[in-house]
């Protein structure tokens, strides 16, 4: 794998706290990696100490090997996507295309610009200024400007948290869609865990400014190797120690036969459409969650169930 | 609804028609009659007093009074917009420094302008000064010409640039700057690319309220151009007083208005236009 970015031992300590501490993390050329967690965890800052609006107070950051830590945000090859996209209003979409091709050696900055714009489907609105575009179209404006300079690194600020949830999900397939096609490293930080897994070829979660763990949507979310990274990617149920995703807690109103299973009382059944979530209490008043097919039996209220689990479910931290 | 909208409109309406109107078509009234034998007003009405101002000595002066307000605009414009740049980046102090801005309203203008006097006059401060340390031996006559009025004036008018220029820089969004560094425009690149062009509607306005007052400057061009350096509000002003020929300093007077309201007009109209 080669290695385009690298994060040495990165922190941001102000006087009062340590907003990014010690964050370590390499990223290979053509990676869709997304860093996930909580507002207030660092995520942001540690991603512009990569754009160089920030300085870390230790640690390097190095792009294509290179010493890039203390470099000025113009002089380095990676480039952002602003949470508010900050297109230039005074001037149109191939202008705020152009912007950063024009401050570069070449030429055919319109030929260029316009291909940019194609590819995010936006040919035919050149003209029009950023406020007479949708939200949507704004966005992509603002991905095409970043991708035209073909950067080492694209750097993407919670692109969309700022468009409505239907359009969030079309637009998170048109990101991936084009990330494959033009092959650039993405480094997407998000709050949200669904976008993380669904868009990530590796992701990494952040707490209280520290890397918790990296690896593959599928590592993270069924190995995940703290409290935190388990509860933050999903639900998870907390037996006598033992931590299972509520997907993989079986619920029935027969005893499992051989297996060992635990007694409880159905509390609520909630119907999500695509599938229902029974609450359920043990004798010792642990809540317990289950997510169930709606094809199988169902249950309502003051139901006597039986919780149980496949051993290789079990959540293990180290 | 609307009966209760004209109680409250209409002592507005009573001071804009008492105060601002009544003279208005006063002025408009003398400035069609003529002179009397010994100042004051008599028949008939005339339009002569308009027909005098394409003297070549009065299209001086308003020439003139446009040369040192453009000079002093454009000099308060060089000034006002590195200071209104570095307030809005001050963080915490702003407030501090914008108080300082418009703390020298606390004292008479008149006051202001007679400090300048007794800075700037052979006797003064600076000359003093300078002799003293042995730069000059003569002192400089730095009051009573162009120079003297164009400081004087940038002096008064200054902040009228800054607040409206600190406005808009303090609205410009500073993932705008961002975004312009990062995608490799270096500071002076972000400045005339990004912050100026953005900041058009502040210079705009600064520009007409630091123009518009220096054109129809008197008080300044009078006591710090003492007489030599006479604007178009020294004329007017003269012709009410000493030369005592009302209905001419009335022709004046409305020329002014006019000029001034065809040029906020077009401001106004290219505003219009922006927004298409």
């Amino acid at each position: 794998m080669e290695r385009v970015l690298e994060l040495r031992g990165v922190s941001k300590h102000y006087p009062s706290h340590h907003a990014v501490n010690g964050v370590s993390l390499n990223l290979a050329r053509g990676e869709f990696f997304s860093l996930l967690g909580p507002s207030g965890c660092g995520k942001t800052t540690t991603l512009r100490m990569i754009a160089g609006f920030e300085q870390p107070t230790a640690g390097q950051i190095l792009l294509n090997g290179a010493d890039i830590t203390y470099r000025k945000p113009y002089e380095r090859n990676v480039s952002t996507v602003f949470q508010n996209y900050a297109l230039f209003p005074h001037l149109s979409v191939q202008q705020n295309v152009e912007f950063g091709l024009r401050r570069r050696p070449g030429n055919h900055y319109a030929q260029r610009a316009m291909e940019a714009l194609d590819l995010v489907q936006l040919a035919g609105k050149q003209t029009r200024r950023p406020s007479e575009i949708s939200g949507g179209e704004r966005q992509r404006v603002a991905l095409a400007r970043s991708l035209v300079l073909a950067p080492d690194v694209l750097l993407l600020d919670e692109p969309l948290s700022a468009l409505d949830p239907n359009l969030r999900k079309q637009v998170r397939a048109e990101l991936k869609a084009i990330q494959r096609r033009v092959g650039i490293t993405f480094l997407f930080v998000t709050h949200d865990q669904e976008e993380a897994l669904s868009l990530s070829d590796r992701l990494g979660v952040m707490s209280a400014g520290e890397l918790q763990q990296v690896g593959t949507p599928e590592e993270i979310y069924l190995r995940p190797r703290t409290r935190f990274v388990a509860g933050f990617l999903g639900g998870v149920n907390w037996i006598d120690g033992v931590g299972v995703r509520p997907e993989a807690t079986r619920i029935a109103k027969e005893p499992p036969g051989e297996r060992p299973a635990r007694p409880a009382t159905v509390v609520q059944s909630t119907f999500l459409g695509n599938c229902i979530h029974v609450e359920a209490r043990l004798p010792n008043e642990q809540p317990v969650l289950a997510e169930v097919s709606r094809l199988g039996e169902g249950f309502r209220a003051g139901d006597p169930v039986y919780v149980w689990w496949e051993p290789a479910d079990e959540l293990v931290f180290q | 609804m609307n009966r209760l909208r004209a109680w409250f409109l209409a002592p507005t309406w009573t001071v804009m028609a008492a105060l601002f109107l009544a003279p208005l078509a006063i002025i408009l009234s003398y400035s069609f009659l003529t002179r009397g034998a010994y100042g004051g007003l008599s028949s008939p009405w005339t339009p002569d007093s308009y027909q005098r101002l394409v003297d070549p000595i009065y299209l001086g002066i308003l020439g003139r009074s446009f040369w040192i307000a453009g000079v002093s605009t454009v000099i308060c414009l060089l000034l006002g917009f590195p200071l209104a740049l570095f307030i809005s980046r001050s963080g915490a102090r702003k407030n501090l420094y914008l108080s300082l801005v418009i703390l020298p309203f606390w004292t008479s203008f008149l006051i202001r302008t007679y400090a300048w006097m007794f800075l700037l006059r052979d006797t003064g401060l600076v000359n003093t000064f300078l002799q003293k340390i042995g730069v000059i031996h003569s002192p400089l006559s730095l009051l009573y010409n162009d120079g003297a009025v164009i400081l004087g004036l940038v002096y008064g008018y200054l902040p009228f640039m800054v607040l409206p220029l600190y406005a808009t820089l303090e609205r410009l969004d500073q993932n705008l700057l961002e975004a312009a560094a990062d995608l490799g425009a270096k500071p002076w690149v972000a400045l005339t690319r990004v912050i100026l062009p953005l900041c058009e509607p502040g210079i705009r306005a600064g520009t007409i309220l630091v123009f518009i007052p220096c054109l129809g400057a008197y008080l300044t061009p009078d006591l710090l151009g003492g007489g030599k350096s006479v604007m178009i509000g020294n004329l007017i002003q003269n012709q009410f007083t000493t030369a005592r020929d009302w209905p001419f300093g009335s022709a004046v007077s409305l020329t002014l208005m006019a000029i001034v309201m065809l040029l906020l007009m077009s401001l106004a109209r290219r505003d219009a236009e922006d927004l298409l």
